[in-house]
């Protein structure tokens, strides 16, 4: 799960303080494990050096947490690639899709348009693995199977969550 | 939005209703020669809809719909029955074989009711029967064969015309993984061999994995994935 | 397994019955209204006996029975005189009496409360609504009495029965029993066996048996309306944990409520039919409502043994069948179906009624055990014999169109389904066409028996004592619708003026009328001839009244007495002429041929006139409507006593249409409620074929094939059921006709319509399941809900 463009994302609603930022990642994407400050300062200023973000303004008193920052027009850029970029099917990668997917609700971006095209990429796989387990031996074929199984539960998951697309766009808006 | 060049079926800007239901909002669909395509979508998304109409069994209330080269709103409902009859095979989840027939006589009813005489069309029947290894259950009828041996049959009768387009609509609904995926490989191996274009319409991803490409149906909208990337 | 368990399960059968929604009350309904028939046929049925006994009684007690033995009754304090003055009117015949009283305690008419004075009539109720009707206009002229009672229920046999008492005053002159007689009292003087028409009972029997059988046939197959959908519910029982007998007690409770409701209907039909009978007459016999009250015991017989038998029919067809939870399984094909216990059942029919081939003509009686049970066999046999018929013809059907082929295979599978859908329409078919062709044929031969020559007079008028026959003869002339005139004078010649010894006919009448009962070589007013011809006796007893004559200077005397006789017209001498001429002896109209002497008018010794009886023939301009009513009426203005005869019988020919309209409305309700039935049980198996037929569409089948297969499906069974029907109808009427002693003739015209009905029935069932086919049809069958 990429932290620099959940933030990032985050930002695209409004320019927020370091802190803001943290409570609202933990908030929403952070259920078990919340963000350190040391992690937001470090994301922050590799963001603000690749000219993602920048520095708004600082509120009196100084320290790192006192900034406020906004996205830049290159940062909406990077978000914009990064959510139509369908993951490559791989095993445990729910949370960055959840990521995405609240992402798009809260920029206001097309959440089941990520989620078609994700699925689409998992039936590439698919199509690939089920062409390989026509050709091959037993053996083969298991090991195919085993991979297709879990495809097809990550796939059960998209269309699922598609199907709630409404209920969570009005619970991460609130 | 013009159908791509060398499509056997396409279709554009499909609507129906039924009542006050909604089940196609400006779909879209094309599928050439050889092709297989699934339709997925949620439970009432409009996927059997779409299937209904491109097969000629539904007429839209909007939008066109060609096969090969012909607009299907100008046929008449005879033309169209003709067209089924001839041109498209189908199979469905379940309750299509005519249980007082035997087997071999619910596979070569298509070709009966194309005119064929009963002698030869049971010989064609029993060839597809063999292909989809069916062929012994010829004098069965239907409550006598297993779900996977129905379907089977199923496939074979929807094929036995040699048709140009196959429409499934869950072939595999009512089948457990391992019957519904030799029920699949058979059904696209055949269709392969005979240059036919699939329809099928499927909820389930294993299924659809038998396909070239899918198209999403959602709230009556087509997404085609290839197209769109 | 206890009797609150049983009743606890049958009253949740009788809520499933009601709870299906519309459909679930229409099946209910028509289950009742089958059973409901039913019902009220077998009330009227237990009822018909005792109203045939109470009008016999009722017709007993009023008989004036004129027959006495020994001396004639002189008029004393208890006597009364009696006129017979029956007559026809349009067809309908009217008990007519003439009363005189005499002494001051004679009984009074059954039915009256005194004697109507001269000028004066008691009717009953239906001739005064005759008489005040258009249609009495004629009838009124004949009975030109003042109307001032009306004939209670107890003096009459029937709410439809026409008759009237005429008071009179000079009865006591005219008495010539058997017609006018003097007697004491009324009703019989021993009570007589009830002699009721062996063929008539035949009749009755047979009708009521061939109406009960079809619904009792349809009231069998009706319990087992919404078969698949009841499979389906009573799985769901055994699912929520209720045994195989619960199931099947719930089964029967759902049976029992069409047959309760049934049983209420069928006492509101009776009720309405008992109310309908009253007003209602057939053959000439109608009855009061209050006649048909059937014996409480039988009553309530059927109000135990209908819903009971509901039950029972309902667990036989539940036997081959096991309930699991997860559906219904019939369990291992039924064998094949045998043929020689079916056969055996019309043989055993045919066994039954065989003995009593003939017996009709003899007035032997008809053993009704064997009648009956011979008749329900043969029919009983069609119900067996039908199945076996469908599922042979139907094994052996083979190669044809698709929607042949759908029909068949599906008939194979479930003929006998097929079958009992059709049974009740076969039987009916059967029975319908035996009482058609026994209607018939006993027509046919009433109208072959009569000798009358219809072509030469179709009335006839004897004219009694103490009118004179030119007289008669010349009213009639006059009276409107008489074409042509025949006046036969008939008396007797005999050898002595007192007990002679010798006696031949003397028939008096113009040269005209004498032309119609002999030939004569020339003919002038003044002729006289002898008569031969004849029998051989008849001649020969002429000669030797002549050879006697010879010796007395050729005179006989007409009109001789006889010692005891208690009328005798006056006595005239007459000489037989020197020229008296032979003639040869001809049919008069009504097929008698005469013997004796023939005189012209002017042959007749003064004075002779009255000496002689005669008869008067008519011809009848049939164009003119009521010709014969003002025939009677002219005949009755000479003389009350005088009765035309019509030698015609057109209005049996008219009563038998009568008969045939009714039994074809009868046959007509019954198909109609099993083609009702058939609708049901093909509407439900549409229904339950939605699916596969929306298919069958997806993949082009033609609307047409799948309408043929359904036309197919419903004519094939009902075809074979109409054949079977025809020859076992045939075969019924048949020895029906033999046992009546009648000649076997086919009504084909009849046999047409019956089938016709049948096969009108197959179309309308086709026809109306068509709509919701073609709905079904729709792709949205296809849609998974």
């Amino acid at each position: 799960m990429s932290i620099g463009h959940t933030l990032l994302g985050l930002l695209e609603s409004g320019p927020r303080h370091g802190y803001d930022l943290k409570r609202a990642f933990d908030e929403k994407f952070g259920h078990d494990r919340p963000l350190h400050y040391g992690q937001v300062y470090s994301t922050m200023s590799r963001l603000l050096k690749n000219g993602l973000v920048e520095v708004d303004g600082i509120e009196a008193g100084g320290g790192p947490e006192r900034k406020r920052y906004a996205i830049t027009d290159a940062g909406v850029t990077d978000v914009e690639k990064w959510l139509a970029t369908p993951e490559k099917p791989e095993e445990y990668l729910q949370s960055t899709l959840y990521t995405k997917v609240v992402l798009a609700l809260l920029t206001h971006r097309n959440a089941a348009d990520i989620l078609d095209s994700q699925r689409s990429e998992h039936l590439r796989s698919m199509r690939i693995l089920t062409d390989r387990k026509r050709r091959g031996d037993l053996a083969d074929q298991l090991v195919c199977d085993h991979a297709l199984f879990h495809l097809e539960a990550d796939l059960r998951w998209l269309e699922l969550t598609a199907a709630r697309l409404d209920k969570l766009r009005t619970e991460v808006s609130k | 939005m013009n159908a791509p060049a060398g499509s056997l079926l396409a279709a554009e800007a499909l609507r129906k209703t039924y009542g006050p239901t909604v089940a196609l909002d400006g779909a879209e669909f094309s599928i050439h020669a050889g092709e297989v395509v699934a339709l997925m979508g949620p439970s009432g998304s409009g996927k059997s809809t779409l299937l209904h109409c491109l097969a000629g069994i539904v007429t839209p209330d909007a939008g066109s719909i060609v096969y090969a080269g012909r607009e299907m709103a100008t046929m008449n409902d005879a033309e169209r029955s003709a067209l089924r009859r001839s041109e498209f095979g189908f199979v469905f989840q379940f309750g299509q074989l005519v249980p007082e027939l035997t087997c071999v006589e619910n596979v070569a009813l298509p070709l009966r009711l194309n005119g064929t005489s009963r002698k030869e069309a049971e010989r064609t029947a029993l060839d597809w029967m063999q292909r989809l290894e069916v062929d012994d259950l010829g004098r069965k009828r239907p409550g006598e064969v297993s779900g996977g041996q129905g379907q089977r049959v199923a496939v074979a009768r929807a094929l036995v015309t040699s048709p140009r387009v196959l429409f499934a609509d869950e072939p595999t609904g009512a089948l457990d993984s391992l019957n519904g995926e030799r029920v699949m490989e058979l059904l696209t191996e055949a269709a392969r061999s005979t240059n036919a274009a699939v329809v099928l319409v499927t909820h389930e991803a294993r299924v659809a994995a038998y396909s070239d490409r899918e198209i999403v149906v959602r709230d009556g909208k087509s997404r085609d994935m290839e197209r769109a990337v | 397994m206890n009797a609150r368990q049983w009743s606890r399960d049958l009253a949740m059968g009788v809520r499933f019955a009601f709870a299906g929604g519309r459909e679930g009350w229409f099946r209910a309904t028509l289950t009742a209204i089958g059973v409901g028939l039913g019902v009220a046929l077998l009330l009227l049925t237990t009822a018909i006996p005792n109203a045939l006994a109470v009008r016999h009684q009722r017709d007993v007690a009023r008989a004036d029975y004129t027959y006495v033995f020994g001396h004639p009754m002189k008029a004393g304090e208890k006597t009364f005189v009696v006129a017979d003055i029956d007559t026809p009117y349009r067809g309908a015949d009217i008990r007519g009496r003439m009363i005189q009283r005499e002494g001051a305690q004679a009984p009074v008419p059954p039915g009256l409360t005194k004697y109507p004075a001269p000028g004066e009539m008691a009717v009953s109720p239906a001739l005064k609504r005759l008489l005040g009707s258009s249609d009495g206009t004629l009838l009124r002229a004949r009975l030109p009495y003042r109307i001032t009672a009306t004939i209670a229920e107890s003096g009459l046999t029937g709410s439809q029965e026409l008759a009237y008492y005429a008071g009179s005053d000079n009865l006591a002159a005219h008495i010539d029993p058997p017609n006018v007689a003097r007697i004491d009292h009324f009703g019989s003087p021993r009570s007589p066996d009830s002699e009721s028409d062996p063929v008539l009972t035949l009749l009755v029997l047979v009708v009521f048996v061939i109406l009960l059988m079809p619904v009792g046939v349809f009231v069998a197959a009706a319990v087992r309306f919404g078969g698949e959908r009841r499979d389906r519910r009573l799985a769901a029982l055994r699912l929520v944990g209720s045994d195989g007998w619960m199931v099947r007690r719930i089964a029967a409770g759902e049976a029992m409520a069409g047959a309760l409701l049934g049983l209420v209907l069928g006492v509101g039909f009776f009720l309405i039919g008992r109310q309908l009978a009253g007003t209602a007459e057939v053959f000439g016999t109608s009855v009061f409502p209050s006649y048909l009250n059937p014996s409480p015991v039988l009553a309530a017989l059927v109000a135990v043994l209908v819903p009971a038998a509901a039950v029972l029919v309902t667990l036989f067809t539940l036997r081959g069948v096991v309930i699991e939870p997860l559906g219904v399984v019939r369990t291992a094909k039924p064998a094949r179906r045998r043929l020689w216990w079916r056969l055996l059942l019309p043989v055993a029919g045919l066994a039954a009624l065989y003995p009593m081939i003939g017996q009709g003509r003899g007035g032997g009686n008809f053993n009704q055990y064997l009648v009956t049970g011979g008749v329900l066999l043969l029919l009983v046999g069609v119900t067996a014999l039908l199945p076996w018929v469908v599922e042979t013809v139907v094994g052996r059907l083979g190669e044809g169109a698709v929607a042949w082929q759908l029909a068949v295979r599906r008939l194979q599978l479930s003929s006998g389904t097929a079958a009992r859908m059709v049974n009740g329409i076969a039987v009916a078919v059967a029975g319908a066409i035996a009482l058609q062709m026994v209607f018939a044929g006993v027509e046919a031969d009433y109208t072959k028996r009569t000798t009358n020559d219809l072509t030469r007079a179709q009335m006839s008028v004897q004219v009694p004592d103490g009118v004179q026959v030119p007289d008669v003869a010349k009213a009639m002339t006059a009276t409107k619708g008489v074409l042509k005139v025949v006046s036969i004078a008939d008396g007797q010649a005999g050898d002595k003026d007192k007990d002679p010894s010798q006696t031949a006919s003397v028939s008096v009448g113009s040269c005209a009328s004498l032309r119609e009962i002999a030939t004569l070589p020339s003919c002038h007013d003044g002729d006289a001839f002898a008569l031969k011809g004849s029998d051989s006796e008849t001649d020969s007893e002429t000669a030797k009244l002549l050879t006697a004559a010879e010796k007395h200077g050729r005179t006989l005397y007409l009109n001789p007495a006889y010692v005891g006789d208690i009328h005798h017209g006056a006595l005239s001498r007459w000489t037989v002429p020197t020229g008296l001429k032979q003639a040869e002896s001809r049919k008069d109209p009504t097929g008698y041929e005469r013997g004796g002497f023939l005189l012209t008018p002017g042959a007749l010794p003064r004075g002779a006139s009255t000496a002689v009886q005669g008869v008067v023939y008519l011809s009848i301009d049939s164009g003119v409507r009521d010709a014969t009513e003002y025939v009677i009426n002219t005949a009755v203005r000479i003389d009350p006593l005088m009765q035309p005869e019509t030698l015609t019988s057109v209005e049996r020919d008219g009563q038998f249409e009568s008969i045939r309209t009714g039994l074809f409305v009868g046959a007509a309700a019954v198909l109609a409620l099993i083609g009702a039935s058939l609708l049901v049980s093909q509407l439900e198996q549409l229904r339950e074929r939605k699916k596969l037929l929306s298919a069958l569409v997806a993949f082009g089948t033609r609307r047409r094939t799948l309408s043929l297969s359904v036309l197919w499906q419903t004519a094939i069974p009902i075809g074979l059921g109409l054949l079977l029907a025809g020859v076992v109808g045939l075969t019924l009427g048949t020895v029906l006709l033999k046992m009546v002693g009648s000649t076997v003739r086919v009504d084909w015209p009849g046999v047409l319509a019956m089938t016709g009905f049948g096969a009108a029935v197959v179309l309308a069932v086709t026809l109306l399941s068509l709509p919701p086919l073609l709905r079904l049809m729709r792709p949205e069958g296809l849609r998974t809900e």
